[in-house]
């Protein structure tokens, strides 16, 4: 026998006395087991649907030229200069460290086009990543399937009185307009939109882009760092961060990290307490076999230990049973508060922080019950009480 | 020279408006292997006087020397290590560990030692045996009479074969003929050698004894 065997046999056939203990610390573990897991797939659900709303990322030629304004955004001008921006940037941006973050690259050339003897701004797009990073574009028709299709704003529809199905010649080129999209009270309502290769061709323009519009998934992804891969591998090219969008996104998840937090810190403090509480109760309801251990030669430190391997093993059973708990929990709450990506799956890392979490606060909380069991008077192993 | 030598020993403790003093100027000597029988009224303090030979009560004047050891001059930790090597303690009412079983209080004073558990269970084995109890070692002490748990006491005092048994009213609790089965066991122990103080009130008990120190107000009476 050893020590540890007289603090299991205490833990496990004084069961009763440790009820409280053991609930206490077992709602405290598994409610924070329960918050972590929730806010996790709370923000990834919603990082992913941010993320694909619209760019963060926009990859621009370098230029000294005065700008024109896209989307908000600055983009710089029409006339290329020798730091053009092309085709082949788009494959170098899947190549960067943080490559797996990058969810959708939108290449685009702008150009001005010639269209009832106006001038109308073109955007050559490649729609099948233009319609995914414009989550908000509702279209009526479809996008674009053959050559000589074109998408058209709600503006020019109006003011060059087109409509679906009906044809529009660009620089002499004729086009029929297979969708029209509904006003989005953005710069894409005066715009007509085709293939991106056509839209090289028609300018002349080969291989050319006027910016690349770039998703990045960044639920706790570093954009700045992503900005930072990117320039590296694009010298030529100026990449900026659209800030606004991505505090925002930050914004949202850090006040859930910080609730999360908060409540988890409390919860455990609460946690402590009722461990502190119990094993000092314990500790006074114990002051005569504590004493029979200090006569029968057992030293302070053994005493400590033996009440330091309690809490250890309550906190031990409690951490681990606790955070299975939790994922149960977590399991029926995900549902009712609308996150649908929820998988019951086992988290060792999780598993593994809660148990030792729950070992830290139990074993901490016991050290000065225990400090003090050791400095009981030894004597009362005689006294009649 | 004595195996135990106490001289003026004073114990005094602070109650809640006085002081009490339980030992008063008590000296005495004790010869190894002697079976002594210690009386006197309640409060006459003999209990606190076993518990200071014990090592388990520090006193507030006089010495205590023990195998030729000045045993209140340890510290803490060693005046712990010489009663696991000294002292064998049974005290009033039991004191079982309820929540271990009878094999597992007996080896319990092993549990700070280095015998490896094949040891323990051997040495405690041998002891349950001799007490009659090696049949029981597996129950909890809620399972046992009062004279099966008193002798559960006895073995797990004598497992680590201490020189000096100290006893506090060990037949307190028990009807008289139980009384009577754990004098003999004492007796039998003090034949082998080991020293046996043991405190008590019954006439009866203390006539196994080979001397009886009489207590009146914390001193020896006459
Ligand atoms: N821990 C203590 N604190 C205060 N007074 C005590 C304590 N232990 C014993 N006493 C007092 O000391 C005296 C002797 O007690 P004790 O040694 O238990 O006597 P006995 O065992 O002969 O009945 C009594 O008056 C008792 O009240
Ligand atoms: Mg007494």
């Amino acid at each position: 026998m050893k020590l540890y065997h007289i603090a299991k046999n205490s833990f496990f056939r004084r069961k009763t006395r440790m009820v409280f203990l053991i609930l206490g610390l077992l709602i405290a573990i598994s409610t924070v087991v329960t918050l972590i897991t929730i806010t996790r797939t709370m923000q990834e659900d919603i990082a992913v649907k941010l993320d694909e709303f619209g760019a963060n990322i926009l990859i621009l030629p370098k230029s000294d030229n005065l700008s024109l304004s896209y989307g908000g955004m600055n983009v710089s001008g029409f006339s290329f200069n020798t730091n053009e921006l092309n085709d082949t940037a788009i494959p170098k941006i899947r190549t960067i460290k943080n490559s797996e973050n990058i969810s959708i690259i939108a290449p685009k050339l702008l150009n001005v086009g010639k269209v009832q003897q106006q001038e109308v701004l073109v955007a050559g797009v490649n729609f099948d990543e233009e319609i995914r990073i414009k989550k908000w574009w509702s279209l009526i028709g479809n996008i674009p399937k053959q050559k000589g299709e074109a998408v058209i704003g709600a503006e020019v529809k109006n003011k060059l009185k087109l409509g679906l199905n009906r044809t529009v010649k660009i620089n002499k080129k004729i086009f029929s307009i297979v969708g029209v999209l509904e006003e989005t009270g953005s710069q894409d309502d005066g715009l007509i939109f085709i293939d991106l290769r056509e839209a090289q061709e028609l300018f002349n323009k080969p291989q050319m882009l006027s910016l690349i519009e770039v998703s990045a998934l960044c639920y706790n992804c570093p954009i700045e760092e992503i900005v930072r891969q990117t320039s590296e591998i694009l010298p030529a090219a100026k990449v900026v961060a659209v800030r606004q969008t991505i505090k925002n996104k930050m914004d949202t998840m850090h006040r859930f990290e910080s609730f999360t937090i908060g409540i988890s810190v409390i919860i455990l403090l609460v946690g402590a307490l009722i461990v502190f509480t119990t094993m000092s109760s314990s500790v006074s309801e114990r002051k005569r076999e504590i004493g029979i251990f200090r006569a029968l030669g057992f030293r302070q430190k053994h005493v400590l230990n033996i009440v330091l391997l309690e809490g250890f093993f309550v906190s031990f059973i409690t951490g681990f049973f606790g955070y299975f708990v939790g994922l149960l929990i977590s399991g029926f709450t995900a549902p009712v508060l609308g996150v649908t990506t929820f998988s019951l799956s086992i988290d060792p890392v999780l598993l593994l922080g809660a148990t030792l979490l729950s070992i830290i606060i139990g074993t901490g909380s016991s050290f000065y019950p225990a400090y003090k069991a050791s400095r009981l008077d030894p004597s009362f192993a005689l006294r009649t009480l | 020279m004595s195996l135990i030598m106490i001289n003026s020993l004073v114990k005094e403790y602070n109650g809640a408006s006085d002081v009490v003093r339980a030992c008063d100027k008590i000296s005495c000597t004790i010869e190894k292997s002697e079976f002594i029988a210690v009386m006197g009224p309640s409060g006459s303090g003999k209990s606190t006087l076993l518990s200071i030979m014990g090592g388990l009560n520090h006193p507030t004047n006089g010495e205590v020397i023990i195998d030729g050891l000045d045993i209140y001059s340890l510290a803490i930790e060693q005046l712990a290590d010489f009663r696991r090597e000294y002292i064998g303690f049974v005290f009033q009412s039991f004191q079982l560990i309820p929540y271990l079983t009878v094999l597992e209080n007996v080896m319990l004073p092993l549990a700070v030692t280095d015998y490896s558990n094949k040891q323990q269970m051997e040495i405690s084995a041998e002891i349950l045996n001799r007490v009659g109890l090696y049949d029981k070692m597996h129950r909890l002490p809620n399972q046992l009479s009062g004279g099966e748990q008193e002798r559960v006491a006895i073995a797990r005092c004598l497992i680590n074969r201490p020189p000096i048994v100290l006893a506090d009213e060990p037949t307190g609790n028990l009807d008289s003929l139980t009384g009577i089965e754990i004098m003999e066991l004492f007796q039998s122990l003090n034949a082998e050698g080991q020293t046996v103080i043991m405190v008590t009130h019954n006439p009866e008990n203390a006539e196994f004894a080979g001397r009886i120190i009489q207590l009146k107000d914390g001193k020896i009476a006459a």
